[in-house]
């Protein structure tokens, strides 16, 4: 499985990413410049990192998306590569459209940084297969614009095709407006492309991935790939 | 002399040295130096070389006291940051500072750029930040400024921390009617570097090229430095544009470019432009080296059309740095900075004059020698008056107590003692993977990466102590620093500082200061604690009401392995809760007496420093052997606050027993052990109390065991039981209702 952990100016989970990556498949992930123009063959698994690419100016993700080295993910995601967009990686990917729909400001307008609750939506994808349908896992979310907001005619599609990866919820799995910490339609916190190949997520399952840190909940994410 | 560029600038005399902070004797003494009347950029440059914010003059004689030397320091106070050697070939480099002035003037920018300037101190000596702290002190909740000032400082903090990825871990945040109209945002940085690649600023080659990265300069906060060295009065807020502009963006290019470049071996030597920006950079770099410098104003990278010297030099635009290459090395430099993105630009060269010289368009724009302006800089002995004895205050003196429940739930619900997550769920506590243990414990920890090495790290200060008595109080800041490592089980090594107070020219205040730095000293001292770095921020007074004093410290302790940690939360039912430490019911100056009598009085406790060191190694070495599952400091609230604040986090419930009678003495002295606040004491929880009552009789620490974790989701005091969702309720609530729109 080769991986490749791609980073902007700006990026500052692409360390967190790479640790995770290489502990996960047991190899080095290539490190990607954003200014690259293209990307090396045979790569599995491009992760678009957390951060503040081009300092968010004008809009989280927006500048990135228009980066050299995303017309590159946009051809591979589309020859069927494996890209999983985290937090400002997400933000990038719904700018690319990669992935449908956008990432608003948190309800409370306030940057969050906490351990929530998710609950597996759907396990029929590579990323989630190694978790038990409606699994609750415990990851970090740290972010300004998380409120993840889609169209009726998106969200009926997404829904309708089980491309909701996961939904913020309580401790017992629930699915409201108390256990919906940023405002997210539908508590969506992660969703996958038409073929589940591409995923964006708002928390951070690289920050899940050691015991004494933030718990090993995300392990399982990486696992599945293998 | 060459001669000097004639720029349109107002006519220099002592009514304008007056307009720039500098007083008549001093403008003399500039007149002396110069041989002549300085030009307006010349005077620009020793009016903030001289302020007291950048030339301690107030407090330089006092300062020389505090001890800055161990065999693990490898830096002590006088450059960017201090270094500590933590074992395994690496060294740890931090620094706290204030950003008070600013903040009060503009509250996000004026934190943002306090969380930039004091990363930047870091970074420059080769360290990669690891960790963010902050010591925040507001006026009245009620007060109609503090709502606005505290969301703006938070969003300020997070802002730029969050942004540029380094993990804001911990801190602590007062509130007290004597920051009405002077808060106080003090900021520390923990970096991570290799021992033997430390930056250092002196810049001794000479004809070795002078150069300028980071951002452009803009006409921003000029004349930062004076501002913030000047009492505030009602027209304060017509300073806003001595505040810098922060872009965390441009910082985090700045960092991973500067240690790309600190991977090479083309620097030189390396200085961040901070207060008094372009100005005390090249000095000090100059200063340090024995040598002279020679910058071309015209090749400084600038913002706007059209800038003069004089605003080049005095302009604090945030995120640049200034640093001398070797000569062969240019296109290395420029290269990394090229890649980044950012401004580099070859701006002059070390010489061998001694002297400062500036040239714009082939004139010499400023010429100036450079030695007098830090040797022969301002020194005052000021007169100081010692702070006058405060009364005792014993248990007896107490009014009629509250049950011990009931005031419990009262001290939760005040804003010094309750929960801070609205704060710090604001930063980032956890990017790089490393944070082990965050805002709520005693101290947090930072996994150094790539090893089972932390950094414990925390930040005290208990103002009402230093007002009451600040030498006790002095004491008392490094004592709780020191403590606070210890309960995470870690060793601490040294201590950084920011020492906020009011207006020295005030024999009053100044004898805040000589105190506070009398105990610190003395708790240095005692517990092989060396201050390696620090700032002083005076002048934290508004139409002549001074700050509580208030010497702000931040420590840094080692664990060897972060697995062996222990937090202050109960972790299971049914364990032995022994209280290290003697409880005599210390109620002076305590927050029971402030919140729930209203009254101020009192001294404070005192500290025993030979105690205080005796029960925090037997603490530390219990923890270090496995034998304790959680352990807590007693401070702020005593030690029913401590027991409260141990049940909280796990919702794990205790019965405490200290028997007493139900007279109305008794029920005073059982408030006064319940919520005094006697020094040098800990709780820890573990199922060996057997063993450790018996260790502590052979070493001769105090050790009681006052009762048990149990399941039953309250906590009690002999029978009096208070659940804690109810404590909860109101621990949770404080500040999100208080910062509800």
């Amino acid at each position: 499985m080769q991986t490749a952990v791609i980073t902007f100016p700006g990026s500052n989970c692409d360390r967190d990413m790479y640790v995770a990556l290489k502990a996960a498949f047991s190899k080095e992930p290539l490190r990607i410049w954003h200014a690259d123009t293209n990307l090396p063959k045979n790569i599995d698994l491009i992760a678009i990192p957390g951060g503040f690419s081009y300092g968010d100016y004008l809009r989280s993700g927006a500048i990135a998306a228009r980066s050299p080295i995303m017309q590159e993910v946009i051809k591979a995601a589309n020859n069927g590569a494996y890209v999983l967009g985290v937090c400002n990686g997400f933000q990038v990917l719904t700018e690319s459209g990669l992935l449908p729909g956008t990432l608003l400001r948190n309800k409370n307008l306030k940057f969050m940084c906490k351990t929530v609750a998710l609950k597996v939506a759907n396990n029929d994808a590579a990323y989630t297969k190694s978790y038990k349908a409606g699994a609750i896992l415990n990851i970090p979310i740290a972010h300004h614009d998380g409120n993840y907001f889609a169209s009726a005619d998106e969200l009926k599609e997404i829904e309708d095709n089980g491309r909701v990866a996961f939904r913020y919820c309580d401790k017992q799995g629930n699915t409201n407006n108390d256990s919906n910490p940023n405002g997210s339609v539908h508590n969506i916190a992660g969703i996958f492309s038409k073929n589940k190949r591409v995923l964006g997520m708002m928390p951070h399952p690289e920050r899940a991935v050691d015991v004494l840190t933030g718990g090993l909940d995300g392990k399982k994410l990486f696992e599945g790939l293998l | 002399m060459a001669t000097v560029r004639k720029i349109k600038a107002p006519e220099v005399n002592e009514a304008l040295a007056k307009s720039f902070g500098l007083s008549g004797d001093e403008y003399k003494k500039v007149l002396e130096i110069m041989g002549r009347t300085p030009n307006h950029t010349e005077l620009g440059i020793f009016s903030v070389m001289w302020s007291e914010h950048c030339s301690y003059k107030s407090t330089r004689l006092h300062l020389k006291k505090l001890p800055t030397t161990a065999p693990w320091v490898i830096c002590g106070p006088g450059e960017n940051a201090g270094v500590i050697d933590i074992g395994g070939g690496l060294a740890a480099i931090f620094k706290m500072e204030s950003h008070n002035h600013p903040s009060f003037i503009e509250p996000y920018q004026g934190a943002a750029t306090g969380i930039g300037g004091i990363l930047r101190d870091v970074f420059t000596m080769g360290a990669r930040p690891i960790a963010l702290m902050n010591a925040l002190r507001f006026g009245e909740p009620q007060h109609p400024k503090t709502k606005h000032l505290v969301s703006g400082v938070v969003a300020g903090i997070g802002g730029y921390g969050n942004c540029v990825g380094v993990p804001t871990v911990g801190g602590e945040c007062n509130f007290h009617k004597s920051y009405n109209g002077n808060i106080l945002v003090n900021a520390m940085t923990v970096g991570i570097a290799d021992k033997n690649k430390i930056f250092y600023s002196a810049a001794s080659s000479i004809g070795s090229p002078v150069v300028y990265v980071g951002a452009k300069t803009g006409r921003d906060g000029i004349h930062g430095a004076t501002m913030a060295s000047a009492e505030f009065d009602d027209k304060s807020e017509e300073k806003r544009p001595t505040v810098q502009v922060g872009d965390p963006f441009t910082e985090k290019l700045l960092i991973e470019a500067c240690l790309e470049l600190m991977a090479t071996d083309a620097i030189l030597s390396i200085q961040d432009m901070g207060a008094a920006g372009l100005t005390s950079s090249s000095l000090e770099m100059a200063g340090k080296g024995g040598t002279g410098i020679e910058l071309h104003m015209d090749k400084v990278p600038t913002r706007e059309e059209g800038m003069t010297p004089y605003e080049m030099m005095l302009s604090e635009s945030q995120e640049r740095m200034l640093m001398v290459i070797k000569p062969e090395k240019e296109d290395v430099v420029r290269k990394i900075f090229e890649k980044w993105k950012l401004s580099f630009a070859v701006i002059g060269k070390i010489t061998d004059t001694g002297r400062i010289i500036l040239r714009m368009n082939g004139e010499v724009a400023a010429d100036m020698p450079i030695a007098p302006l830090s040797e022969e800089a301002p020194l005052y002995d000021r007169p100081f008056e010692a702070t006058p004895k405060a009364k005792e205050i014993k248990a007896a003196d107490l009014k009629t107590p509250l049950r011990p429940n009931e005031a419990l739930k009262q001290l939760l619900s005040t804003p010094d003692l309750a929960s801070k997550r609205w704060i710090y769920e604001q930063y980032d506590s956890q990017i790089g993977n490393d944070t082990i243990a965050r805002s709520g414990g005693d101290a947090a920890i930072v996994r150094v990466h790539d090893t089972n090495k932390g950094l414990a790290i925390t930040t005290d200060c208990t103002p009402r102590y230093c007002y009451a008595d600040p030498i006790e109080g002095g004491k008392q800041a490094v004592a709780e620093t020191w403590r606070n490592i210890t309960a995470v089980g870690a060793k601490p090594l040294a201590i950084t500082n920011c020492l906020n107070f009011g207006n020295p020219e005030k024999p009053r205040i100044m004898g805040q200061i000589v105190g506070a730095l009398e105990g610190m000293a003395e708790a240095c001292r005692a517990l092989d604690y060396p201050i390696i770095s620090g700032n002083v921020s005076l002048y934290n007074e508004t139409s002549g009401v001074a700050v509580q004093p208030t010497p702000a410290i931040g420590g840094v302790g080692v664990i060897e392995d972060v697995a062996k940690a222990v937090g202050n939360a109960f972790l299971v039912p049914n364990e032995s809760i022994i209280l290290i430490g003697e409880t005599k019911g210390h109620v002076g100056a305590s927050i029971y007496l402030r919140e729930i009598e209203g009254s101020e009085e009192g001294t404070p406790p005192s500290v025993d420093l030979a105690i205080e060191r005796k029960n925090g190694d037997f603490v530390r070495t219990l923890i270090e052997q496995g034998k304790v599952t959680a352990c807590h400091d007693i401070s702020d609230g005593g030690l029913y606050v401590a027991i409260a604040e141990m049940s909280l986090r796990n919702k794990i419930g205790a019965k405490i027993l200290l028997p007493t009678g139900n007279s109305s003495p008794e029920r005073k002295e059982l408030i006064a052990k319940l919520f005094g606040e006697d020094q040098a004491r800990y709780i820890i929880t573990t199922a060996n109390a057997d063993e450790i009552i018996a260790i502590s009789k052979d070493v001769g620490v105090s050790a009681t065991i006052i009762g048990q974790t149990n399941s039953s989701g309250s906590i009690s005091i002999n029978g009096e039981a208070v659940t804690i969702e109810d404590l909860e309720q109101v621990y949770e609530s404080v500040l999100p209702e208080m910062m509800a729109v």
